[in-house]
């Protein structure tokens, strides 16, 4: 019987060590390839926007030459980029954008901070284990059908209060989006609530307060920067969102401040670009990558905020 | 003697606690029910206008632009094109996802250093997983369309959907992985085993069905984006199924959505029936992630 070698050669297995660690690191890097793909993307896009060059050509020694301004851009008060007469300001989709954020806001907040109090405070297991999945159902279906239930339902709806409410309107969609971020409120604020530790609760029993002054004057103030973060991140998502305020609020860039009529929000109009047929180099085109830079600055400074909040001013319990 | 009781009063106050608790559990159940009720009205909305739309000839007929086609006793139209191109494009993107994101997830969990850049990568990701998902959409354009010259295909269109999904399948991997406890990769390290050795065979086995249940979730959420493909090119109109990867394609949330926008408001049905497809295949994907993880998750 030949001995085992127990001193073999270890070289191989170690090389296959060696080398399924660089292809898991590749894997791992693949996600901050995206990060930097993403902004020189854009970066690039956008450039190509103001300067009629990208940066590939401005290095290949093509001079700057700005077409558009930044003055305009984002204080111009018109956005017509591809129908004559052209003009450049952004402001009319960032207000349009604005509104649906504002009213989406009105909606969630409100209900999705409550459902959290009464889901942590109120709402005993059995009840709880039934209606937090449910809610989170609501997160989980795609936003088309969320713009979809916006004209069929909801835009009937306010037809019948508001006689004068536009096939497209601002209202319908900022409802929507609303209800879209609720589950994402409602869950984040619940997680921070359940996180406050009984003792404070008994604390304030044993003063006398009422369950209603425990809900709202200790665990509230307690879970506020949980709280404040899921707002932040609800309104980001809400900044972000595409194809429900598409289908709901429509394709007319305008500066107004009435909800029933028709609007145009920067995601909107990148869908309105990208069904079309957009040939590279064309104005249409690099519209969109200045259009996508604004809202990708604005998320990503609305999640890093949201970071912030929820890391400098939680409170900890231990 | 009469003494002045010092705790008059306090009933009335007690009482009016009393009721302002009332009033205010009452809020937050009236509020955690508006959830509730949007989420049944969506349902029931979406149900009543497509009831009598969903035939076996919306499953297997391509879209058509006039609406006698979708009728019973039509010619015969539907979402076929729609639905074999999503299921594709969900087949190339979970391989994709699966490689990178259990890849990316192992490297984080079981090698990754303790170090500055370790944390970079994993800040990173949580970054990633709050970029909208146009954004995604401009990047597979630029990057997949354009730059590598892909063009509005099947496979730009997988590339940019992993890309969108590729944080959370990450997340949820690690999670999977950090649950296997330590006391089996120590106990496989005293048999002799090499890292590599102990990954594949101890932690990889154990980890497997929560690693599937997170990547068949991700999947879902895939399988309903719009506005991504949208950006990528994906046509509204497709005839035939996609028959190549670098081929046109369509999807049925973009297909729903062409329905939807259209003016005659006999399409609402349409693009209801549709959404009922969409909603019934998303169904099928979570309860098959549920069942996995009831079925092999050992916690």
């Amino acid at each position: 019987m030949a001995a085992i070698d127990l001193t073999g050669d270890n070289r191989r297995t170690d090389k296959v060590n060696v080398l399924v660690k660089w292809v898991f690191f590749g894997c791992a890097s693949v996600t901050v390839l995206t990060t930097l793909a993403i902004i020189g993307v854009l970066v690039n896009g956008a450039v190509s926007f103001f300067f009629e060059a990208s940066i590939v050509e401005r290095l290949a020694g093509q001079r700057w030459n700005q077409v558009i301004t930044f003055r305009e851009f984002f204080f111009g008060t018109e956005w017509s980029p591809v129908i004559q007469p052209r003009s450049f300001g952004v402001l009319p989709l960032m207000w349009g954008t604005m509104m649906i954020v504002v009213g989406s806001a009105v909606v969630a907040l409100p209900v999705g901070t409550a459902t959290a109090i009464y889901l942590s405070e109120y709402a005993d297991t059995r009840v709880r284990k039934i209606l937090k999945p449910t809610l989170e159902i609501l997160a989980g279906i795609p936003t088309i059908v969320y713009g979809f239930f916006a004209i069929s339902f909801i835009t009937p709806l306010l037809q019948q209060v508001f006689p004068q409410t536009g096939t497209f309107n601002a209202a319908a969609g900022a409802i929507v989006v609303g209800i879209m971020i609720i589950p994402m409120v409602s869950s984040l604020s619940e997680d921070a609530m359940s996180a406050v530790p009984d003792e404070l609760r008994n604390a304030a029993y044993g003063l006398g307060a009422t369950k209603y002054e425990v809900s709202t004057q200790v665990v509230l103030p307690a879970s506020v920067s949980g709280i404040t973060a899921s707002y932040i991140l609800a309104i980001s998502r809400a900044i972000g969102e595409t194809m429900a305020v598409t289908l709901a609020a429509g394709m007319q860039p305008t500066i107004t401040g009435n909800p029933l009529v028709e609007i145009q929000t920067m995601t909107a109009y990148m869908v309105q670009i990208g069904t079309g047929d957009v040939s590279v180099g064309s104005i249409g085109y690099q519209s969109l990558f200045a259009v996508g830079l604004t809202l990708f600055v604005m998320t990503l400074a609305m999640n890093l905020l949201s970071q912030v909040v929820k890391e400098r001013y939680e409170e900890e319990y231990r | 003697m009469s003494t002045e009781n010092p705790f008059d009063g306090i009933a009335d106050d007690i009482a009016r606690k009393r009721r302002i608790g009332r009033v205010f559990v009452a809020i937050c159940f009236a509020s955690t029910l508006v959830g509730i009720v949007a989420l049944v009205a969506l349902i029931a909305d979406v149900l009543y206008e497509s009831w009598g739309w969903v035939t076996i000839e919306f499953l297997t007929y391509p879209p058509s632009r006039f609406i006698e086609s979708y009728q019973p006793g039509g010619r015969g139209a539907g979402i076929y094109p729609a639905l074999v191109g999503s299921i594709f494009l969900i087949i190339l993107t979970a391989i994709f996802t699966m490689f990178l994101g259990v890849g990316a997830a192992i490297y984080l969990e079981e090698y990754a250093p303790d170090n500055r850049l370790t944390a970079f990568i994993e800040a990173n990701i949580a970054n990633l997983a709050g970029v909208p998902s146009i954004v995604y959409g401009l990047l597979g354009l630029a990057i997949f369309v354009r730059a590598i010259g892909l063009g509005a295909s099947l496979i730009a269109g997988a590339l940019t959907l992993t890309l969108l999904i590729l944080p959370i399948v990450i997340v949820s991997s690690q999670e999977a992985l950090g649950a296997v406890p330590d006391t089996q990769r120590q106990a496989a390290y005293g048999m002799g085993a090499t890292q590599w050795e102990v990954i594949r065979d101890i932690v990889l086995p154990r980890a497997l069905p929560g690693i599937m249940t997170g990547t068949i979730l991700s999947l879902s959420r895939a399988i309903g984006e719009t506005a991504p493909i949208l950006m990528v090119g994906a046509a509204t109109s497709m005839f035939t199924a996609p028959y190549s990867l670098t081929g046109p394609f369509s999807a049925m949330p973009m297909q729903i959505f062409d329905w939807a926008r259209l003016p005659q408001a006999e399409f609402q049905h349409v693009a209801a029936a549709g959404i009922v497809v969409l909603l019934t295949v998303l169904l099928l994907m979570n309860a098959v992630a549920i069942y996995i993880r009831n079925r092999y998750d050992p916690r």
